[in-house]
């Protein structure tokens, strides 16, 4: 069994070039912090080294960070600018025990992360689910679609802080 | 002259008597053989996520309720434990032990449904109706304790909303013994019947690893032959002071990984719940049951995963919080979710009847598929 | 009800309305189409097996719309649901008949604040006979709702128009 200081330890010695940080500051989860562009190299040796053995990815989530501007315009909406959306990995190994958070981040304007989708086969519907609620684009996902809102919504990504909800849609009233 | 073929392409709409719910498939056929299963969502997604957002802590505990509806108790479980852990706070004896034999309780009352509706599926009407009378007596165990028979809201952060009624573990003792000798009768009219083997032995076969690559788990998992349960591998609450076995499928009548070895991984769940609440029902403390909880929830900033194990698998929690009085992030891991994207890979190869089966034996809510 | 108090003394005849005859047999076999979106739907198969019997109404579930007379909505009614639910009214033939169960087809129930994907009761779309109040109503309280709809039935007419 691995504490995160140590994971982080054998990460870095992995991949010499690239950047970690360990935040333990908050209370009750560690995470580390990796690159969004090299998530996909990073998840292959998360599963396959045999110290680690990360073989089942327990949650992928998409977080709306809400660290940018806040910007009003002429009709009273408030929408952000700047700041980051960012999309959080719970890996768990079920022959040696030990749990790890990874976190990488993006720019809100045109957030872009690489899929782990050939790593963990369960990547494919939670990505299709951040991309449908924030609209973070994974690339080599082999089917990146709306999962849960119709295919056709054209108002935007719903769970994002600056959402405005659409007066009519197909001619059904949609407010109260 | 030979005969040309094409491939058909069959809706079986979110309108459909064995979908479980509002779920479309869209089968992809060679004459009756399904050569691609695609899975469209959506139908009931409720926006769940934004509701937490805008809603305090002890108020979204509600609408934890209806994403599961026919396990609403393990919903709230599963988030009390997060925020409690967030919180750093200890909640006394008493709400540990009614907190478990409501679950259990919640367990067999799940799994009858499943077992029901599988039936029905199947072509079985007669153990579906068998199944409800013995629900209706776990429905009123839930009534006298909390007035409600599907939704409770009934675990608050720290402790209950009320406290147990005093007959109630009267009732629930009277309950133990009524219900054993049902399991054998349900065992002798579906589970061991000819007919029911031939549908479900050998069909949707799910091996191991491909089954943790998917993410599956609960029941689904378990049916493969692979020994997991959060209960006993991950430990929450007070469950590691109960002695209870964890079944797996054995294949029995067909192959390791079949349909029929989920559904009799279910039934055998049933007798082992029967167990925990004999266990416990004799040894509930004295106490308050709302002592610990606080005045008001404004957990420190941070964020925690936590998971439990819901009769339909993995439900896990990862609450973000910013120091306020609402969550500032919610994201639900729902079990079904999940195990229902390994269902184009049980039924390729299959026919068009068989994938009723196996979407059967995966046992859906698609009040969590779609939050 | 008059007509079925009268005893059958010479010759086993029955005068009646015709109306009350038709209405009588409308109301006596309402054939549901079988259609549960959410919570409320455990409630309406809890009804519909052997504890609170839903048969003895003559009420049968029915899985196509085509042979169904009454529709009962229960559950959250989505955007993406919405469509195909005008779709299965219309396809049902006439008489027909909706009963609305539970919260959130009456009026979008607790999703009424910040749903963005929920229609905020049923009515929107489709007209609407019987509203049954509760977040699931007890199985009781949909009996209830099929008596009303009945005594509705029961006043109709031949000649003059409903609504």
């Amino acid at each position: 069994m691995k504490n995160p200081q140590e994971i982080l330890e054998i990460l870095k010695a992995q991949f010499p070039n690239l950047e970690f940080q360990l935040d333990a500051s908050l209370p009750v989860e560690t995470f580390i912090i990796a690159d969004a562009m090299a998530i996909n190299k990073i998840s292959n040796f998360l599963a396959e080294n045999e110290e680690l053995l990360f073989d089942s990815l327990m949650n992928l989530s998409g977080v709306d960070d809400a660290n940018g501007t806040k910007v009003k315009d002429e009709e009273g909406n408030e929408t952000i600018n700047g700041g980051t959306l960012s999309v959080y990995y719970h890996l768990y190994s079920t022959k040696i025990g030990h749990k790890i958070t990874v976190r990488v981040s993006t720019a809100r304007e045109n957030p872009e992360v690489e899929s782990v989708e050939n790593v963990w086969k369960t990547a494919n519907w939670h990505e299709r689910e951040a991309f449908d609620m924030f609209g973070i684009k994974f690339l080599n996902h082999s089917d990146l679609r709306r999962i849960l809102m119709p295919y056709d919504w054209e108002a935007g990504y719903p769970l994002r802080k600056d959402y405005k909800n659409p007066e009519f849609y197909q001619g059904m009233k949609v407010t109260y | 002259m030979a005969l040309k073929t094409e491939e058909l392409v069959l809706n079986m709409g979110p309108q459909h008597p064995s979908t479980h719910g509002v779920l479309r498939l869209e089968l992809e056929l060679e004459g009756e053989v399904v050569k691609n299963v695609k899975p469209h969502l959506g139908y009931l997604h409720r926006c769940f996520e934004k509701h937490a957002e805008a809603m305090t802590y002890p108020q979204v505990i509600p609408y934890t309720d209806r994403m599961d509806y026919l396990a609403s108790m393990y919903n709230n479980f599963g988030y009390v434990v997060a925020v409690e852990k967030l919180l750093g706070i200890q909640v006394p004896e008493r709400v540990e032990y009614i907190r478990v034999i409501m679950g259990e309780l919640q367990r067999i009352a799940s799994h009858l449904v499943a077992l029901g509706t599988y039936g029905l599926d199947i072509g079985a009407f007669t153990p579906f109706l068998y199944c409800f009378i013995d629900r209706e007596k776990i429905l009123n165990l839930f009534e006298i304790t909390c007035g409600a028979r599907l939704l409770y809201n009934y675990m608050w952060v720290g402790g209950l909303s009320h406290d147990i009624h005093p007959d109630f573990v009267r009732l629930t003792k009277e309950f133990i013994p009524y219900f054993r000798p049902r399991i054998k009768e349900l065992n002798d009219l579906l589970t061991f019947n000819k007919i029911f083997i031939e549908r479900t032995a050998n069909i949707g076969v799910l091996p191991v690893d491909t089954a943790i690559n998917y993410g599956a788990s609960g029941p689904v998992l378990r049916g493969s032959g692979f020994r997991w349960d959060l209960r006993k591998n991950d430990p929450y609450s007070i469950y590691d002071r109960f002695d209870f076995d964890i079944p797996v499928g054995q294949g029995l009548v067909g192959t390791v990984g079949d349909c029929w070895d989920r559904y009799y991984v279910r039934v055998q769940e049933m007798e082992q719940s029967l167990r925990i609440i004999e266990q416990a029902i004799d040894n509930i403390p004295d106490g308050d049951v709302q002592s610990a909880i606080p005045k008001r929830i404004k957990p420190p900033k941070g964020m925690v995963y936590s998971r439990v194990e819901n009769p339909k698998g993995e439900l896990g929690y990862f609450i973000i919080s910013d120091g306020s009085t609402s969550p500032f992030r919610v994201k639900v891991r729902a079990p079904s979710f999940v195990n229902l994207s390994v269902l184009g890979e049980m039924s390729k190869g299959h026919l068009v009847a068989d994938v009723v089966a196996i979407l059967g034996s995966i046992d859906i809510v698609l009040g969590e598929v779609d939050r | 009800m008059g007509l079925l108090d009268k005893e059958f003394t010479d010759g086993n005849i029955v005068i009646a309305k015709a109306d009350d005859l038709l209405n009588w047999a409308r109301l006596s076999s309402l054939w549901q189409l079988s259609f549960g979106l959410a919570c409320c739907a455990i409630e309406m198969m809890a009804t519909s097996a052997s504890h609170y019997d839903f048969d003895r109404f003559g009420v049968m579930p029915r899985p196509t719309p085509r042979q169904a007379d009454v529709i009962i909505i229960s559950g959250t009614v989505t955007l993406k649901m919405a469509t195909r639910i005008k779709r299965l009214y219309e396809q049902m033939p006439d008489p027909k008949y909706i009963i609305s169960m539970g919260s959130c087809s009456n009026c979008g129930g607790p999703y009424w604040e910040h749903g963005y994907h929920v229609l905020k009761g049923v009515d929107r779309i489709i007209p609407v006979d019987v509203y049954v109040p509760g977040c699931p109503p007890r199985p009781e309280a949909l009996l209830e709702g099929l008596l009303k709809l009945q005594e509705k039935i029961r006043n109709e007419s031949l000649v003059k128009k409903t609504a």
